[in-house]
């Protein structure tokens, strides 16, 4: 009697899809649409002059880095509430997503500051709120990194998360609250009321495109991340299974 | 700088930035996925 031996086990070394790969163009579809607008199309504004470009960067990205430090948030109480690695680990991607997408916002507003106020920064009370909102997820993802078993990492990164969050409403409303340079909020905190036509169209395209890229990369990261902790585990498993076969052969 | 250099730079910078990151996550995403086989590649 032959023994068939079993196939080996399938690789698809890729973590697309088919939603990713649509939202993967439509994301590069809207930055080019994006450019034409906000670089070519739109006018110049009649308070902000050419520095209105600048702004169809920055607005988008503390708006994604916002989306994604609420689904951190969002994601945090889901894993105290159920305790399952999915909720964790989308926390920990959102929240690395978000950083980036923060740290973009302050470079844009730096570059801002330099045309209209002519210094790159002040400590004044949105950047100085900005810096502290920065930090506090630095510190989650670098809390992410401290060596310590998966369910205290994830329990302890969760608390920060849904804490952390609390900073945003405070950082949105500073300009209401005390006085400084940065530029009122406005609608939403978003758009400009006062923007109208092309500009607006731009601003609305601009956030768009950002939540677009947000979600892409999210699912992605989010994809990674459990691939690695996948990974991890096989080597584990490898190793501990080499162990007990030398331990075998050792025996008397 | 010139405004107009102000105005690239922020455009280029966010860009390349979000570009870089998204490369980085594929990199790591088709090196993890090589060693993880698909039964295992289930997201939830």
């Amino acid at each position: 009697m032959s023994v068939i031996a079993p196939p080996p086990p399938t690789i698809r070394p890729t973590t697309s899809s088919r939603a990713t790969r649509v939202l993967g163009v439509l994301s590069i579809v809207g930055i080019v649409a994006l450019a034409v607008f906000g670089l070519f199309i739109t006018p110049p504004d009649a308070e902000l002059g050419e520095t209105i470009r600048i702004l169809y960067m920055h607005v988008p990205t503390v708006s994604a880095a916002y989306v994604a430090f609420v689904v951190t948030a969002v994601a945090s109480v889901a894993y105290l509430w159920k305790r399952t690695e999915f909720w964790d680990l989308l926390a920990a991607s959102s929240a690395e997503i978000g950083v980036l997408f923060f740290a973009l916002t302050i470079f844009n507003g730096m570059l801002w500051g330099k045309i209209t106020w002519g210094v790159f920064w002040r400590w004044e009370p949105r950047l100085t709120t900005t810096t502290v909102l920065f930090l506090t997820y630095l510190g989650y993802l670098a809390v992410r990194r401290i060596p310590a078993t998966v369910s205290t990492r994830a329990t302890v990164s969760a608390v920060i998360g849904i804490l952390a969050v609390v900073n945003i409403p405070i950082t949105h409303k500073a300009v209401d609250w005390w006085r400084g340079l940065h530029q009122e909020k406005t609608i939403f905190g978003t758009v400009d009321p006062e923007m109208q036509g092309t500009q607006l169209f731009t601003a609305y395209l601009g956030l768009t495109v950002f939540l677009l890229l947000f979600l892409w990369l999210l699912i992605h990261r989010f994809r990674l991340a459990w691939l690695s902790e996948r990974a991890e585990e096989r080597v584990l498993d490898r190793a501990i299974a080499d162990r007990r076969a030398e331990s075998v052969e050792e025996a008397p | 700088m010139s405004t107009t250099g102000y105005i690239a730079a922020a455009w280029f910078g966010t860009f390349a930035a979000v570009a870089a990151y998204a490369a980085w996550i594929i990199r790591r995403s088709r090196r993890a996925a090589a060693l993880v086989p698909e039964e295992d590649q289930r997201w939830m």
